[in-house]
């Protein structure tokens, strides 16, 4: 072919696949992106149960069990307005208490209880989350914040 | 080189730049939005919680909520002996101390022997220091990181917070928020 | 005084940078002749400098100076001597100060050693280099001096984080840096061709060397920071698609896709407005993620300096340099005249497929890599990961992977497929095979069952080269070649294997008591506290028999660090020639049972082996290039001299 059209058609070929990259992207960040809920939210618009997504609060005090196979735990995570039950199994990150904000990330179950696969802890190093800066003033009074 | 063929061929160079400059324009919305350290504090106005912390260190007895509900406004800061900036607001804590202010501690995730150190190094302004092994009082108050200082009215009601070290030029605002909240 | 000295060394350095730039602009212009000279010269010495400043630094640190601030913030009298040398660059300033030497003595580098491409181009290349330099130096003179004193000094330091108290972690920064800044001569090359015009093959040999040795390290510092991230966070996984991995990941896909694209144009003469393009790219992906690790704009496991000011100022110099390049490419690109035609069965073609492949996952990557930033701008709180980035990724590596089989046995310009199908039955066997076998054994997901037989048939594929040649005869570059690819299938089928075949048990359990992972049987024999230099723990040994062989001891560890303080879990684990053995060590529940987390991971250890084996490819290229290039300098010398004893 035309020298002209070789690199006409490497470039219309380059521009096709990486739009076609773009719009696969899109489509699948919609299905496939965590959203971020706070109790509030998991109790009046709750995801489909299954769905990954990551729930972030405050451990209420008092609310924390272990299970007799001594691995797995359940707690409550409240944001002032709104409780929600958590179960997880593993080993928890140091610096997770009672009293002390959390971000899990995992499921909601069909009963209502949150079932997390992961669970990150203020100050915590291996992450700090960011997203509970943003809540609103009386969640941020008892939820945790980022720090240095 | 300007037949319709290339001509799209050349726009698709400019491509690149175009998407560059999205990329820009996303992120500097994403940076220039108030960082959290400019949002006014939502402590102001917020009444302290109910705490009891135990002494951490010889020579001061421990911090509770009662303690800050007695007139008197003071200054509470919250700090930790591993903490660099802390000894680095230790002589405007000591400035404030000798100007009449009080001044409480609440040592976070500390040991007893390391606080006794860090007060030998850098001075102590403190009238009563609690020990907050985990941070919950600390998070209870909305504070974030270490050092912060809150200035506490006599009813014990947050009337400023000061987030990170003390500097010099910060002191006498410090001061004047404190005979503010003594109104 | 150390701490003075280097700060004004830097000072110099950037000064240098400062005149390197404004006399190679000036050496360009007609009037500006004069300036030629001095050019290359000041690089070297620049670069010079910039390495004084940064031993300054390593000094300070060694020394436990804490009146310099940045070591009081950092260091500790405690720390082990090897962790106070790292801990010079374990922090935001220390590591910017690394990368303007590594900015510096690279283009020390070229100006030494240069002498392919004309001159023009040369100063141009080595004035682009100085003003990318320049915007980092002044970034560090006014907003991250590593020599900022602290006063008064306090008596012992912050502590450097446990977490980065390992050896693999040490050295992990210095090779990615090494890999992200030698990119920075690839793009100054490139818009050194640009000004100058002059993008040709001479280009892209000229800047082969450099891109392949940033992708030697690029390589190197993943493999090994995914390493670290395994064995040290507990977690058991291997790579987490998290931001600051995604900002080391990007700048290698570009490079991967840079290398081939100008082994093409030093090769063919093709491919160059593709090639001088991904030179930017390259480097403006080692730029991006620099500043989306230090803008604190998106979370991640180890987020530098968390501070919109510096993420302003690096943005700044973003917009500037990739911006300037950007536009640059735009306005001359089009007159870069056309190389030599391929067909679309020849060498050149898959590589193209190669390049556009490897340029969506990059795509992919930077769009997952953002979408939560942009999310957020939309009021809505998300994260992006696995779910995501995997299955995308693999839609473009799939299919590349296959080109990957045939395009080295295609030959250059124009083929026919149908001469090389019968060489590919043996791989197509392979992974048909493997995929058969795994599918029959059942219970796997499509996309490690495609890892695996793909990785299959890649080992094949990757050695079909060499069948019909003189072994002896073979260049460097083709062995260089075949190790990668032949590394790129063994990663795979590591990597499947992790996913697939991973045996995970969760217990808590009293001392004394037998757990079984998979064919393991693994005793609690007793658990004690220990401790050492600046933490305590809690230690369990476990004796572990593999189906009815001997015993091995792990002694997994949950410590306590104290300045600052932190908990962290050592892993312990046991390698065998099909597996590992992780093993993780929990807290004591209220019935004074021990929580241990147990992996059994077949094969896990294949993903490093190949990414070393594909670090090795490159090396071995790189040798054969530089060989090459020794004995073509050689050769005309001799020539030369013979000429003059001959009178001629």
């Amino acid at each position: 072919m035309k020298a002209k059209h070789q690199r006409l058609v490497l470039v219309a070929i380059a521009l096709v696949a990486l739009i076609g990259a773009g719009l696969l992207a899109a489509w699948a960040l919609r299905n496939q992106a965590s959203y971020f809920y706070v109790p509030s939210d998991i109790v009046t618009k709750p995801p489909e149960p299954g769905r990954a997504v990551r729930l972030g609060g405050m451990v209420e005090k008092g609310s924390l069990k272990t299970a007799p196979d001594g691995v797995t735990i359940a707690f409550i995570v409240g944001d002032g307005k709104a409780r929600v039950p958590v179960r997880f199994s593993g080993i928890v990150p140091s610096l997770f208490t009672e009293g002390s904000g959390v971000v899990a990330e995992g499921r909601l179950a069909p009963g209502g209880t949150f079932v997390a696969d992961t669970l990150l802890a203020k100050h915590d190093e291996k992450y700090v989350p960011r997203e509970l800066q943003a809540m609103t003033e009386a969640q941020k009074r008892k939820a945790v914040a980022d720090t240095k | 080189m300007s037949d319709p063929l290339n001509k799209s061929a050349r726009w698709a160079l400019w491509l690149p730049l175009g998407l560059f400059g999205v990329f820009v324009a996303l992120v500097a919305l994403g940076l220039l939005r108030p960082a959290s350290r400019d949002v006014p504090s939502a402590m102001i106005g917020k009444p302290m919680p109910d705490f009891a912390l135990a002494p951490v260190v010889a020579g001061h007895p421990g911090l509770a909520k009662a303690d800050l509900t007695d007139g008197n406004p003071r200054l509470v800061n919250v700090f930790a002996s591993w903490c660099v900036p802390c000894a680095v607001e230790a002589p405007q804590l000591a400035q404030l101390k000798a100007a009449g202010a009080e001044i409480d501690g609440v040592a976070i995730r500390d040991r007893g022997e390391d606080v006794a150190a860090f007060l030998a190094r850098n001075g102590d302004p403190f009238t009563r220091i609690g020990d907050d092994r985990v941070s919950a009082v600390q998070l209870a108050i909305g504070s974030a990181g270490v050092p912060e200082t809150f200035v506490v009215d006599g009813k014990g009601t947050i009337r400023y917070q000061h987030i990170g070290d003390i500097r010099p030029e910060d002191a006498p605002m410090l001061l004047e928020k404190l005979a503010e909240a003594g109104r | 005084m150390i701490a003075e000295f280097g700060l004004a060394a830097l000072w110099f350095a950037a000064a240098l940078a400062a005149l390197q730039m404004a006399a190679g602009w000036l050496a360009l212009r007609p009037q500006g002749a004069g300036m030629a000279a001095v050019v290359r010269p000041i690089a070297v010495v620049q670069g010079l400098l910039a390495a004084i400043a940064f031993a300054a630094l390593i000094a300070v640190f060694c020394r436990t100076d804490l009146s310099v601030k940045l070591v009081a913030e950092n260091s500790h009298s405690m720390k082990p001597l090897l962790y106070k040398f790292a801990g010079a660059w374990g922090n935001h300033e220390g590591s910017m100060l690394l990368w303007v030497t590594v900015m510096g003595i690279a283009g020390g580098f070229v100006a030494l050693v240069e002498r392919r491409l004309p001159e023009p181009t040369v100063l141009a290349t080595l004035a682009a280099q100085a003003f990318v330099s320049l915007g980092f130096y002044v970034f560090l003179l006014f907003a991250s001096n590593p020599f900022a004193r602290l006063v008064p000094a306090p008596p012992e330091g912050n502590g450097l984080n446990p977490l980065l108290q390992d050896p693999g972690l040490a050295f992990h920064p210095p090779t990615l840096y090494f890999g992200y800044v030698g990119l920075s001569v690839a793009f100054s090359f490139a818009v050194g061709a640009l000004l100058t015009r002059e993008v040709g093959p001479a280009f892209a040999r000229a800047m082969r060397p450099w891109v392949l040795g940033a992708w030697i390290f690029l390589t190197l510092g993943i493999t090994a920071g995914s390493f670290w991230a395994y064995y040290e966070l507990g977690w058991g996984g291997w790579w987490f698609w998290d931001p600051v991995e995604n900002a080391s990941l990007m700048p290698w896909l570009a490079a991967t896709a840079l290398l081939h694209s100008s082994s093409v144009l030093a090769a063919r003469n093709a491919l160059r407005a593709w090639t001088v393009m991904l030179g930017v790219v390259a480097f403006s992906m080692s730029m991006v993620g620099t500043f989306l690790v230090r803008s604190g704009i998106l979370t991640s496991v180890h987020a530098f300096a968390v501070d919109p000011t510096r993420g302003t100022f690096i943005l700044a110099l973003l917009a500037i340099n990739i911006g300037g390049a950007l536009a640059l490419f735009a306005m001359r690109a089009g007159t870069v005249t056309e190389g030599e035609r391929f067909s679309v069965s020849s060498r050149e073609a898959a590589l193209v497929f190669n390049n556009v492949m490897l340029s969506c996952v990059l795509g992919i990557v930077l769009v997952g890599t953002l979408y939560p930033l942009f999310a957020e701008s939309l009021g809505a709180k998300v994260s992006v990961g696995p779910p995501y980035f995997n299955p995308m990724s693999a839609v473009f590596v799939i299919p590349m992977l296959m080109v990957l089989a045939v395009g080295p046995l295609l030959r250059w310009r124009r083929d026919a497929f149908g001469r090389v199908a019968k060489r590919l039955l043996a791989p197509w066997f392979v992974a048909l095979g493997v995929g058969a076998v795994l599918v029959g054994r059942g219970g796997i997901g499509l996309l490690p069952l495609a890892g695996m037989a793909l990785g299959a048939g890649v080992i094949v594929a990757s050695v079909l080269p060499l069948a019909e040649r003189n072994l002896r005869r073979t260049p460097l570059p083709v062995w260089g070649m075949v190790t990668a690819h032949f590394g790129v299938g063994v990663a795979l089928i590591g990597m499947g294997s992790d996913s697939a075949f991973t045996i995970e048990k969760l217990v808590a359990a009293r001392v004394g008591e037998t757990v079984a992972a998979g064919p393991w049987q693994i005793r609690l024999a007793q658990v004690e506290p220990i401790a050492g230099p600046n933490w305590t723990a809690f230690e369990a040994q476990l004796q572990a028999r593999y189906g009815g062989g001997g015993t091995v001891t792990l002694k997994p560890q949950a410590r306590s660090f104290w300045a600052p303080p932190q908990q962290t879990s050592e892993s312990a684990l046991h390698t065998r020639w099909n597996g590992q053995l992780y093993t993780v060590l929990g807290e004591q529940t209220d019935d004074g049972r021990w929580q241990l987390r147990l992996w059994w991971k077949p094969f896990v250890m294949l993903i490093w082996w190949g990414g070393a084996l594909i670090a090795l490819g490159g090396l071995l290229a790189l040798i054969g290039r530089v060989l090459a290039d020794l004995k073509r300098i050689a050769a005309r010398h001799k020539i030369a001299y013979r000429r003059e004893r001959q009178g001629r």
